[in-house]
């Protein structure tokens, strides 16, 4: 896998005041912990990112549940299930265990000569036709009939424990739930906890997991001692939006829709509290990411990619990753600007109106004073449009930072999953040169014990190759659909953005209309 | 109050109220200005260019004529502080407005400046006004002798005489009502300065975002990575006219009641030069009185010759002034609502225009596949 070396991307961007020096809160639950701009220390996050295959045996039904048809046998399948009718059984290639897998650990990470990487290679290729256009195929087909709207801050409790918890309102229409319109409670670290658990679960199948919003133990602060001034009712407000959007991406997911904890998190009353949350600030996301990439790129056995699309992609996706960032730079400077003009048109009015006042001629004193509060009005509009850009494009952008990073962190997750196949493969091979020299040595009862444990890793190496295929397909399903939802997204944010500059250029022409009568009547 | 004599003589050659300075050239550091004026009999033009020093020249001989009556009493009209291509942050700040946009503002000031001093009645009788307008020679580097007029000449005990209490009801009104004015003046045009600035930098920022969404499109047949490229080509139209609507805003702003308010702080501290003159000779009547009053029979006769000159002066001075009072009230009322209603007129067509533009990109949006 083509990953690049420079894994260390800019610190994110964020409007808030950073922090120094503070460390990880024992209390995983409450929404205080790191603020962005510190270092997430949790060795216990990163290991659970990387693929740990014991852990795999807790998944829940298959991804590729109803509504997959690439295959005739729709069926669903555990990563574990030995079952032959694998969705992919008919796509591969024999797999049988003389395969040149048996040629030695050295083959495996030269390129040279015919060796699995290779032979996987025909059989995407040759599937590829088809199975892109099945995708796309399936993509037009999804519809869904699940909204969700967070709404309802309120601050519950006092002091330095207190929280804020949302309401959390869902609409549908699909049978797996129990009614139609329910809502519930839910505080920000159940968000965390939702995110957490589908990220475990979801850690070999290629899936773009929408990131949570991050933690701000300054916003946080300034919410729990009070919430009426201006910079915390727009914190919770940012807030507020973010979480809605997290829960509408990962409710738009199909896969992800079906998975228990969304529908419990959407509709249980009472939601157990999560632990462990310390680790899912924004930026100790994107480090989580990236300390596993790293980790995947210090694995000795590097992945032969045979498959350019996937190289290419994820060159693509972090060229991406990169203009987005220095996009969201441009438009934080350009929401600094418009509140700075907020700032200066409102001493500028304050200052005409003491020129108004001032002035003896009574005709020009009313204009003057007429001029102050056009200023005024126009200091309301710089503040909604300081807010429309912020809202719609910073934060647009920034959650898109953040899924990119999800992005790429599916991609790694296929490596791991290749790796997992690779090591397979080579333990079986010593398993193999084991036998041998029992053979040699005429051992019969450890032969029998090697005879069975060469079985189970023969039954493994298919297992862990099916997951490989399997789980790139997931991903180029995944980044299809995370390139239309975010056209999408996109296109929906700007319409919205330019109503919004319509209606406030509206306003300005009918203030400018108004003024000019009374400027002109100073005779 | 004496009656102001008017003289006989022709004033110039060329009409007053259409003077034109029509363009700036940079030659190495100094600026030179294209001044352009009508010749009053027939069709026909002076095209004369001259430079910051040359107005200087000009301001000098105008504040220079002692032989007028009452000159003191005259509110001279504000020449800008002088100008250079490459100026320092100090002076670039004390200009203000007219540092912006290319020296345009600038140049619309000098154009008010010629305009107010042809036009008025005393002052464009000085030769040196029908020499600036109409010779086609750089009017003269000679410096004028020296006058009253330069403040900073000033001793800093003269500064005291600027609350010294009046005897006309009539000036102390209008002395306090001036320094109240002059300081909100000032600050408003700061102020408006300072929003005029923001928004050149939000326009930037908006160029900058149009140039950055350009390195987002991509080149390849993938429909979707199309279908954002397309998105991101759009957008970046979108910010492009944003950044010019904003510059537009700007200019209007800058053009108008900035321009405005610029010239109505300056004219106003001319104001108040004028009425500390005044005070300074009211001071100046008032030792003289006093001075007669005490001195000794020797010295008597000569005190009294002193006190009856200053007596006579002060009187010019106050009748000048009122009339000048009165003139300067009407034109700045005058000037200020041609600033507004430009202000307005201008700002209402560009917020007309960005709202069709913004539309017509939204219908784009709409329509997007």
């Amino acid at each position: 896998m083509a990953a690049s070396s420079d894994r260390n991307p800019p610190p994110f961007p964020a409007a808030e005041e950073p922090e120094a020096g503070l460390c990880d809160m024992a209390d995983g639950d409450s929404d205080e912990g790191e603020d962005i701009f510190v270092s997430n220390s949790n060795p216990v996050a990163v290991s659970r990112g990387v693929s740990q295959p014991d852990r795999v045996s807790e998944e829940p039904p298959d991804l590729f549940s109803e509504e997959e048809t690439i295959n005739t046998t729709a069926k669903s399948n555990g990563v574990h299930s030995d079952d032959d009718n694998d969705l992919f059984a008919e796509a591969h290639v024999e797999l049988s265990t003389d395969k040149p897998g048996s040629s030695g650990r050295k083959e495996l990470s030269a390129s040279s000569g015919p060796h699995p990487a290779s032979s996987f290679a025909q059989s995407p290729a040759s599937m590829q036709p088809t199975s892109l256009e099945q995708l796309e195929e399936e993509e037009a087909k999804d519809s869904f009939d699940v909204d969700v709207a967070v709404t309802n801050p309120e601050k519950i409790g006092d002091g330095m424990n207190a929280y804020v918890a949302y309401k959390v309102s869902t609409r549908t229409s699909l049978p797996m739930f129990r009614s139609k319109t329910f809502s519930v409670r839910r505080r920000f670290s159940d968000f965390l906890g939702l995110y957490e658990k589908l990220s475990v679960k979801q850690s070999l199948h290629g899936c773009v997991i929408p990131p949570p919003p991050e933690k701000s133990v300054v916003g946080m602060t300034k919410v729990k001692v009070g919430m009426d001034d201006p910079s915390s009712v727009e914190f919770v407000e940012r807030r507020r939006a973010a979480l809605e959007r997290y829960l509408q991406r990962v409710v738009s997911h199909p896969s992800l829709l079906q998975d228990p904890d969304v529908r419990e998190f959407l509709e249980r009353d009472d939601l157990p509290r999560a632990v462990n949350t310390q680790a899912l600030s924004g930026a100790g996301f994107l480090k989580m990411i990236n300390k596993a990439s790293d980790a995947v790129n210090k694995m000795t056995i590097k992945m032969n990619e045979s498959d350019t699309w996937f190289e290419d992609k994820f060159q693509e996706v972090e060229n991406e990753e990169q203009q987005l960032r220095k996009l969201h730079a441009v438009v934080d400077s350009l929401v600094n600007h418009r509140k700075e003009l907020c700032g200066n048109t409102a001493v500028f009015a304050k200052s005409m109106a003491m020129l108004g006042n001032s002035e003896d001629n009574t005709a020009l004193s009313r204009a003057l004073s007429q001029l102050a509060e056009v200023e005024d009005k126009m200091e309301q509009l710089h503040q909604e449009q300081a807010a429309s850009d912020f809202f719609i494009f910073a934060e647009l952008l920034a959650d898109y930072i953040r899924l990119l990073g999800a992005v790429r962190g599916c991609f790694d997750q296929r490596v791991r999953a290749w790796q997992r196949w690779q090591e397979a493969q080579s333990t079986l091979q010593k398993k193999r040169e084991a036998e041998a020299k029992l053979l040699w040595a005429n051992k019969p009862d450890k032969l029998q014990q090697a005879k069975e444990e060469i079985t189970e890793w023969e039954a493994r190496v298919t297992q862990y190759e099916r997951d490989f295929d399997r789980i790139g397909m997931t991903v180029r399903k995944e980044v299809l659909r995370f390139e239309k939802e975010k056209a999408k997204d996109f296109k929906s944010q700007i319409i919205k953005y330019l109503e919004a500059m319509l209606q406030s250029q509206q306003r300005l022409i009918k203030f400018w209309e108004a003024f000019l009568p009374e400027a002109k009547a100073i005779a | 109050m004496m009656e102001e004599v008017q003289e006989v003589k022709s004033a110039l050659s060329v009409h007053g109220h259409n003077i034109k300075v029509t363009e700036v050239l940079k030659d190495g550091d100094a600026l030179t200005f294209l001044i352009v004026s009508q010749k009053l009999s027939g069709t026909g033009e002076y095209h004369v260019d001259r430079t910051c020093d040359d107005f200087e020249w000009l301001q000098q001989h105008l504040f220079s004529q002692e032989d007028v009556p009452g000159i003191q009493g005259i509110i001279f009209p504000p020449l800008p502080a002088k100008a250079q291509v490459n100026a320092s942050a100090k002076v670039m700040k004390q200009l203000g407005f007219l540092g912006l946009g290319e020296w345009q503002p600038y140049c619309k000031a000098l154009e008010t400046f010629l305009r107010q001093v042809a036009s008025h009645g005393i002052l464009n009788k000085n030769k040196a006004v029908e020499i600036f307008l109409t010779s086609s020679d750089p009017p003269g580097r000679q410096r004028a002798k020296k006058n009253i007029f330069n403040r900073l000449s000033q001793a800093v005990e003269e500064m005291r005489k600027e609350g010294h209490k009046d005897v006309d009801e009539f000036f102390q009104t209008e002395r306090d009502h001036n320094l109240a004015l002059t300081g909100y003046t000032k600050s408003a045009a700061e102020r408006f300065l300072d929003v005029v600035l923001t928004e050149q930098k939000i326009a930037v920022a908006c160029g900058h975002f149009s140039a950055a969404l350009h390195l987002c499109v991509e080149a390849g047949e993938d429909p979707d990575k199309q279908a954002f490229s397309r998105i991101c080509v759009k957008l970046s139209e979108v910010f492009d006219s944003m950044k010019k609507n904003m510059m537009s805003m700007a200019e209007n702003n800058m053009n108008t009641l900035g321009l405005g308010l610029d010239l109505e702080s300056r004219y106003q501290e001319a104001e108040k030069e004028m009425l500390f003159r005044r005070t300074c000779k009211l001071v100046e009547l008032e030792t003289a009185r006093k001075n007669a009053e005490k001195a000794k029979p020797v010295k008597k006769a000569a005190m009294e010759e002193v006190k009856k000159a200053a007596e006579t002066e002060f009187d010019h001075i106050c009748g000048v002034a009122k009339q000048e009072i009165a003139r300067f009230e009407g034109a700045r009322v005058e000037m200020l609502q041609q600033a507004m209603v430009q202000w307005c007129e201008k700002q209402l067509l560009t917020a007309k225009e960005s709202a069709d533009q913004f539309n017509q990109h939204l219908q784009a949006f709409r329509g997007m596949a």
